[in-house]
Parts: C-alpha cells; sequence; structure tokens
C-alpha cells in the first residue's frame, strides 16, 4: 500500500514539472498559418477538413501565464478587457467570429481582422504569439483547467487585504495603502 | 564589470553607521573568541591540578568565576544590542534637507527602471539600471515593485529595502565620494534574481547636471544612410512593442528606455558590458545570455542587425 502510494505520488509529481516546464528558447509550435485554416461554415466545394494544430501551450500553466503577461504588455487588453470585451468582442465565451481553434486565434493575430483589430504580423515575436493563443483560450474555457492563471487580485469583488486601509489601535492612525 | 560592492568601504553617512557596528561586532566578537580559547587552554593545561570538593574557598572561586563571566557577557551583549538597535534606526531616518533629488525606481523581473521625478513633464528623465546622483546631496528614492517582492542594496551607500508590490516605500542614499558602487537585488525574486544589478554613479554635481541635461534631450537623429535604416528596422520589429526611444514613434513602457542607450555601462541589468558585440549577442540570443528574461528571440538576418546596432550605438 505505502508503495503505491509512493509511486503514485512520484507519478504525479511528474505530472506537475509537464504542467510548469518553462522553454525559454524554442521554436514555437508551428510557425506559419495553414492553408486550411477555416474561418466560417460556408466553403465552395464541400467543406474540406480542417487540420487542428495542438498547441502544446494550451496545456503548460507557465506558456499561459507569459501569454496573460503578454496580453496585457501589448495592449489586447486596451479592446478586449480581462476578457469581458469593449472596443473589441469578449472573449470569455467560446464562439468566435473567426475560429476558436488555436491556428485561427493565431491567424487573427497576425493578420489582423476588420472593423479595428490590428494586425501584430513582424511585431510580436511566434513564440509569444503562441502564448497569447493559449492564454486567450484559456479565457474560453478551452484549456484544461490546472494550467489556467489565477485572476487578478483587483478583479475580485474584494480588495486584497495589503491595499485596503487598516484601523490602528484605539486612537492611532492605522495603516494606509 | 568590476565595481566596488561591499559594506567596508563605506561612501554614505547610512553605510558608514553599518560599517562601523559590523567593525563593532567583530572586534567584540574576536576578543570573546581569543579570550574562550585562552580560558579553555588554560583549564587543559591545569587539569591534574587537585581540587578539593570539599574546600569552601574553591568553591567560593568558582563562583566568582561564574558569575563575572556572565555578567561580562550580558553586558557585552547589551552592548551590542543597543549599537546594533542604534545603526538599525539611523539607517532607516531620512536625511532632511530641502535640497534633495527624488528619484522612483522601479524593480520588476529582471531590471531596475529609473525615472528622475519633475514637475515639468519635459525635464522627466528615464533610464534603467543605473543612477546618477552628486556627491553630498541626498537623494530620496521612491521604491516600488511592479510584479514580486524585491530588494534594493547598494552596500556602499546604505543598508538594504525592501520593494513590495501595491506600496511605495521611501528611501535615502548619500554619496559623500565619486565613484561608482554596484548595487543586487537582495530578494530571491525569480530565475535571473542573481543577475538583476544596478549601478549608483555619484559624480560632482556639475558632472551630474551635465548628465541630467543630455538624458532629457530626445534621441538624436540618425547621421548616416545605415543608422537611419537601423532606426527602421527597430520601428517595424518586435523592439517597439516594449522598449521606448523618445522622439520616435516607439513608446512601449514595459521595457529598459533607450533613449540613450549608448551612455550607459552595462546591459541587462548589469550582466553584460555596453560593448557592441555584447549588444549583438544580447539582441540575437537575449535567452542564451539571462534564460527566462522578458526579452524574446527575435528573428533578424545579418544586414538589418548591423544597422540595427550602428543606429543603437547613435544613441548616446
Amino acid at each position: 500500500m505505502t508503495r503505491l502510494i509512493a509511486v503514485l505520488v512520484l507519478v504525479l509529481g511528474t505530472a506537475a514539472c509537464e504542467r510548469e516546464q518553462r522553454r525559454f528558447n524554442e521554436a514555437s509550435p508551428a510557425s506559419g498559418i495553414p492553408q486550411t485554416l477555416k474561418m466560417g461554415q460556408l466553403e465552395p466545394g464541400g467543406s474540406a477538413q480542417q487540420v487542428t494544430i495542438q498547441s502544446e501551450y494550451d496545456e503548460n500553466a507557465w506558456a499561459i501565464s507569459e501569454g496573460k503577461r503578454s496580453y496585457e504588455w501589448f495592449n489586447c487588453v486596451g479592446c478586449h478587457s480581462h476578457g469581458g470585451g469593449g472596443i473589441g468582442p469578449p472573449l470569455m465565451d467560446s464562439r468566435w467570429i473567426y475560429g476558436s481553434e488555436p491556428e485561427n486565434i493565431f491567424a487573427t493575430i497576425m493578420q489582423g481582422r476588420p472593423n479595428g483589430m490590428p494586425s501584430f504580423r513582424g511585431r510580436i515575436p511566434q513564440q509569444q504569439a503562441w502564448q497569447i493563443v493559449a492564454y486567450v483560450r484559456s479565457l474560453a474555457g478551452l484549456t484544461p483547467a490546472d494550467a489556467r492563471s489565477q485572476r487578478d487580485d483587483d478583479l475580485f469583488y474584494k480588495k486584497p487585504e495589503a491595499r485596503t486601509p487598516q484601523k490602528g489601535p484605539e486612537g492611532q492612525p492605522g495603516r494606509q495603502p | 564589470m568590476n565595481w566596488p560592492q561591499t559594506m567596508l568601504g563605506a561612501a554614505g553617512p547610512h553605510a558608514r553607521g553599518v560599517e562601523s557596528l559590523w567593525w563593532l561586532f567583530f572586534w567584540v566578537t574576536t576578543a570573546v573568541y581569543v579570550l574562550v580559547l585562552i580560558a579553555a587552554v588554560l583549564a587543559t593545561v591545569r587539569r591534574n591540578r587537585p581540587v578539593d570538593p570539599q574546600d569552601p574557598a574553591a568553591s567560593r572561586r568558582a563562583g566568582v568565576a561564574i558569575a563575572s563571566a556572565t555578567g561580562v557577557s550580558l553586558v557585552l551583549l547589551f552592548i551590542l544590542l543597543i549599537s546594533s538597535v542604534r545603526t538599525g534606526r539611523y539607517s532607516i531616518q531620512g536625511l532632511a534637507d530641502p535640497s534633495h533629488i527624488n528619484i522612483k525606481v522601479t524593480a520588476q523581473q529582471w531590471w531596475w527602471n529609473v525615472e528622475y521625478e519633475s514637475t515639468i513633464a519635459s525635464q522627466r528623465v528615464r533610464t534603467a539600471n543605473e543612477i546618477h546622483i552628486p556627491v553630498g546631496r541626498p537623494v530620496l528614492l521612491k521604491l516600488q515593485s511592479t510584479d514580486v517582492i524585491h530588494s534594493l542594496w547598494v552596500p556602499n551607500l546604505a543598508g538594504k529595502k525592501d520593494l513590495i508590490p501595491g506600496q511605495e516605500a521611501a528611501f535615502w542614499i548619500q554619496a559623500d565620494r565619486e565613484g561608482v558602487y554596484r548595487g543586487q537585488c537582495a530578494e530571491f525574486c525569480g530565475h535571473q534574481h542573481a543577475h538583476m544589478a544596478l549601478l549608483v554613479i555619484a559624480e560632482d554635481s556639475g558632472k551630474y547636471a551635465m548628465w541630467l541635461e543630455s538624458q532629457r534631450r530626445p534621441a538624436a537623429d540618425p547621421p548616416d544612410e545605415m543608422a537611419k535604416r537601423g532606426r527602421d528596422v527597430f520601428l517595424s520589429a518586435p523592439c517597439v512593442m516594449c522598449h521606448s526611444i523618445r522622439g520616435t514613434g516607439a513608446g512601449g513602457r514595459t521595457a529598459p528606455d533607450l533613449t540613450h542607450l549608448a551612455s550607459r555601462l552595462t546591459l541587462a541589468a548589469g550582466t553584460i558590458p555596453n560593448t557592441p558585440g555584447h549588444l549583438a549577442g544580447w539582441i540575437t540570443d537575449a535567452q542564451g545570455i539571462k534564460p527566462g528574461t522578458r526579452m524574446p528571440t527575435i528573428g533578424i538576418n545579418g544586414e538589418d542587425l548591423q544597422a540595427l546596432l550602428k543606429y543603437l550605438q547613435t544613441l548616446k
């Protein structure tokens, strides 16, 4: 029994390593936009099967959190907000105008889309773009839950404790954040 | 790359307090150590001398010896405790002076953003990993962190101060003699914590004023065709997403300001010296030099790289 538990712990441990694995310098999962990319349901001559690229970043917590950072740094947040949308469409649902497969989102980021989505080709390196794809998919709940990023402190209803003023002892001023 | 980073070469009032405290501890503990060793040796040498346990004079002598040793230890420990608390209180005290300088230092993984504040927008200066200060004038550092807890430590000038996200910490430093003093992040903050250094450059007030004046200017226009091409490369590559160069369209705020990159001594927060060769290595393979850094690997061809280097060299 003890041995079984030990083996189980080891196996779970290795799974956790994979989930957190950090690959700083690598070729991104795929480098181009596939010819078979489908944008909608209507296609002349019958519908071709889209070859889906399985992005390994979808299951990697570190890649998703890096994507989240880039999402804010590159100002995706300016239009799409933290998934809720604003000037741009929301990303929290999984029904998207130009498809929700990883390669669709990658193509949308790289090529831009009408009515406001700029093209980031040449501006966002491929690896970071795929990390953003993984983060955006995690917003929509399309990635495994155990890899998703935590919600930001300031998105919670209650303020984080470090940022709330504290009452001092009787008659004395408290700490101001 | 060999700048002093030692608390035993104090160059400022706070550091001097820490240094004299260190020497006090050193001499007291050394004296205690030597005395204890001498006593131990004496006891070993004299161990065969017969002592009568029934002799009241002998037991009184032992009692006096133990009591006086305890008394001396207590007094010494209290001296150390009191001087330590005094130094601690002094080193967090302000150096109130109406002529002090305000500098905002924001730590992030893994570099230091340095902003010279001014009420006039055009007088503000933003640089990275280097703090220039005039000799003999107190400087108020306003410390902030954007991600995790960092700690600023320039041992030659002052003690440590933690930078905690969501809070602003005030910290005073002052240099009493000219020099370049190395500082280091002193709170583990991730992969490249060890490569998160900064330099404090203390110079006389004339030099400092000249430096500040040159930093206030926007980047000069590229002097030749190649540098002009380099600027175009910069503005059309991923560089522009994070870095800013005042005077061009590049306005990213999340990475070091490069307006006067060529005037700095180091690259990547004190990791490598600022030479054209190291700069080329940094642009093509930042992840190889500093794995995990936020600077991504970008594909850039040789000609573009040469032009970009040429341009960045002109940003004096």
